[in-house]
């Protein structure tokens, strides 16, 4: 048998478009949705929240999103904006019940399986991505990397982790009943990938 | 008088709706596995490392456990060893009363079943709260997980529909899959936003980094693990990988042999406590290593490689027996081929030794194995254990289902076979009082005809086709 070190690892040499085409390809298979945005995207996240109802959008307010989440939000849109800097011991009860939606970044995403790499931290907290109904996240397609291995080869994840690390494939599923498959058990119902225009 | 197994046996085959449900579930698991492993030479490959590093692991444990608990430690969380589920379920509810928690909301986890750890709470005076949809259905209704990956695989949609309505009477009456789905959401939101406290399973913990992973599909595993101002997870210390770079292979083969899935909705990475700044995230973790009889297995070589497992359950999936029968006939935590080896081995063969005699050992369960467990060649030395001549044998207080009849049966077959004389000797006179073989065998002839000698044994036939005796 040989030695676990000596084993080759599987990579793809996928280029830039085929990751961003299997990458999309994967995650729609598991009701994920993925959406190609330009610069104006802060009005395409209102429109798609003014579409389904949702009345407050929070995003982590010191985030790198912010500034252009902000500067580019329409003033007439009903949904409002909620810069998120609360600790959870006070902000937890309007998390629970009164976020819609929320948007986040991400670190990166994995072509084969469809997944969105996040850290939260002190930018983004962790529950941002899990609480509300809705989880919206802007990608920049020139993150995608062909396996998880790859990317967290490349980006040196040994070397320290953060307290919480996340792969998100999908909004939260169950199939414990019958072995059918329901979407929006505890987390979110919907997930909604902003893949940026890659001339950006 | 027949064993509990056998009476469990019998109740099993005799429940159809459970039988068809677990039919239904176990053909659509294989199938997707099947769908998820497309290339037959990566599938392999795969597996091969998946073997590796597993062996890996194990070969170094000892080593890699105080490695994690250094690196968790580093990351500011509390590790505590258990040796016995009775010290983990005391060092969790010492956790607990510091907190002053009253509930706990907890996500799957089989390591908390071995320990009896809702049980236990609930004599404490602290409610445990099951938060996976499956593992719901099982508390409402008072029962055992029976099978490892899908705990309430055996229910369909019209019980678990009455029991929501006799739960929570104040939601409206649904038999569809999505508005029962809808309710337990509606149920545990509650829950997920009054908890202090939360209790998780590990799936692997990375000695390099002091990271646990867990995996899930539901987001309940995530709150469980984010929302309470107290994380604790409970792991088997077998369950410790050596390098971060092992973990993607290994999750790869978790989820596809699981449930086909390429992946699962979430990969939740913990590598400590809230940190400075953060504005949410626990501001305790607590990592309890639980042996329980996991030292004991890891001493024999052959039988260590029970600790390989991932706890995928593509073994009770694929096994003719546990299809037929379902998860809880096996009577333990673990049931399916990997419970039939590892029950007896955790438990002691003069408990549940008969459980290894629960296969055909038709080998199916380590064709599917994505660590390659050699599970039929562990039934068989589990088998032999528990009939060898000697009671003493170091790891499993074997001997005592060693049986007078049978052990003498064995020595004979094996006096027999010893020796070409004997056994032409035996078998031309076997062949003369076929005429005494019993036509009725219990059950075996319900619906079989009974086996009788052939007239004339082969070895003669093939003499008298002129071939030579070696
Ligand atoms: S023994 Fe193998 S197939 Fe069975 S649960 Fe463990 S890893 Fe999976």
């Amino acid at each position: 048998m040989p030695g676990a070190a000596e084993l080759t690892v599987r990579r793809f040499d996928w280029g830039a478009e085929e990751q961003t085409a299997r990458f999309s390809q994967a995650l729609v298979a598991v009701q994920g949705q993925v959406i190609e945005v330009g610069a104006d995207w802060p009005r395409r996240v209102a429109d798609l929240l003014a579409e389904r109802g949702a009345g407050r959008l929070a995003f982590g307010s010191e985030a790198e999103l912010a500034a252009e989440l902000t500067r580019g939000w329409p003033p007439d849109s009903p949904v409002r904006l909620v810069p998120w800097a609360e600790p959870i011991e006070t902000g937890r009860d309007r998390l629970f019940g009164e976020i819609e939606a929320a948007l986040t970044g991400c670190r990166g995403a994995i072509a084969e399986t469809g997944s969105l790499i996040l850290w939260p931290g002190r930018m983004e907290p962790r529950l941002l991505s899990l609480v509300p109904p809705i989880h919206l996240v802007l990608l920049d397609p020139r993150e995608i990397r062909s396996t998880l291995h790859e990317l967290l080869v490349e980006q040196a994840w040994s070397a320290g982790m953060p307290s919480n690390a996340l792969l998100i494939t999908g909004p939260s599923k169950s199939a414990d009943i019958e072995q059918t498959l329901t979407y929006g058990v505890h987390g979110p119902k919907e997930l909604i990938v902003l893949i940026r225009a890659s001339s950006d | 008088m027949p064993s509990e197994l056998r009476l469990r046996v019998e109740s099993g085959l005799g429940n159809g709706r459970v039988r068809v449900n677990i039919r239904r579930a176990m053909d659509h698991l294989v199938h997707k596995r099947a769908a998820a492993f497309p290339d037959a030479e990566e599938r392999e490959g795969l597996r091969a490392q998946g073997e590796a590093i597993r062996a890996e692991a194990l070969a170094r444990l000892p080593e890699l456990l105080e490695t994690l608990e250094r690196t968790c430690t580093g990351n500011g969380m509390r590790v505590h060893w258990a040796e016995t589920a009775a010290e983990a379920n005391r060092i969790a509810l010492d956790i607990l009363r510091a907190k002053g928690a009253r509930t706990l909301i907890k996500g799957k986890s089989m390591v908390s079943e071995e320990m009896g750890l809702n049980a236990f709470l609930a004599a404490e005076g602290i409610e445990a709260v099951e938060t996976d949809l499956g593992e719901l259905i099982l508390q409402l209704g008072g029962e055992r997980p029976s099978h490892i990956i899908a705990p309430a695989i055996h229910k369909d949609r019209y019980e678990v529909a009455e029991l929501f309505g006799r739960c929570f009477p104040e939601l409206p009456y649904r038999e569809d899959i999505e508005g029962l789905t809808a309710a337990a959401r509606a149920v545990m939101r509650e829950r997920f936003r009054a908890a202090t406290a939360g209790l998780s399973g590990v799936n692997f913990a990375v000695a390099e980094t002091g990271t646990l992973c867990l995996v899930e599909n539901e987001g309940n595993g995530r709150l469980c693990t984010s929302a309470p101002d107290v994380h604790i997870a409970v792991m088997g210390i077998e369950k410790v990988i050596a390098r971060l770079d092992q973990l993607p292979p290994l999750l790869t083969l978790l989820t596809r042999s699981a449930t086909g899935q390429p992946v699962t909705t979430y990969v939740n990475l913990i590598s400590g406590p809230r940190r400075a700044g953060e504005r949410d995230g626990p501001s305790e973790v607590h990592l309890i290593l639980l042996d329980n009889g996991r030292s004991r297995v890891y001493a024999d070589p052959e039988l260590r490689d029970t600790l390989r497992c991932i706890r995928c359950g593509a073994c009770m999936n694929h096994c003719p027996i546990y299809a037929r029968l379902g998860g809880h006939a096996y009577g333990t935590v673990y049931p399916g081929p990997i419970g039939s080896i590892l029950e007896p081995q955790l438990q002691g063969l003069d408990r549940q030794g008969e459980l290894a005699e629960a296969s055909t050992l038709c080998g199916a369960c380590a064709e599917a194995c994505p660590v390659k467990i050699p599970i039929p060649k562990l039934l068989n030395r589990l088998r032999w254990e528990a009939v060898r001549p000697d009671p003493d044998a170091p790891t499993l207080a074997p001997g005592s289902r060693r049986r007078a009849l049978p052990a003498l049966g064995w020595w004979l077959w094996a006096w027999v076979y010893a020796s070409p004389g004997r056994y032409r000797a035996i078998s031309t006179l076997a062949g003369r009082l076929r005429w005494l073989a019993p036509r009725r065998l219990g059950a075996w002839t319900r619906s079989r005809t009974a086996p009788v000698p052939a007239p004339r044994p082969l070895s003669r036939l093939v003499e008298a086709e002129g071939f030579e005796r070696e």
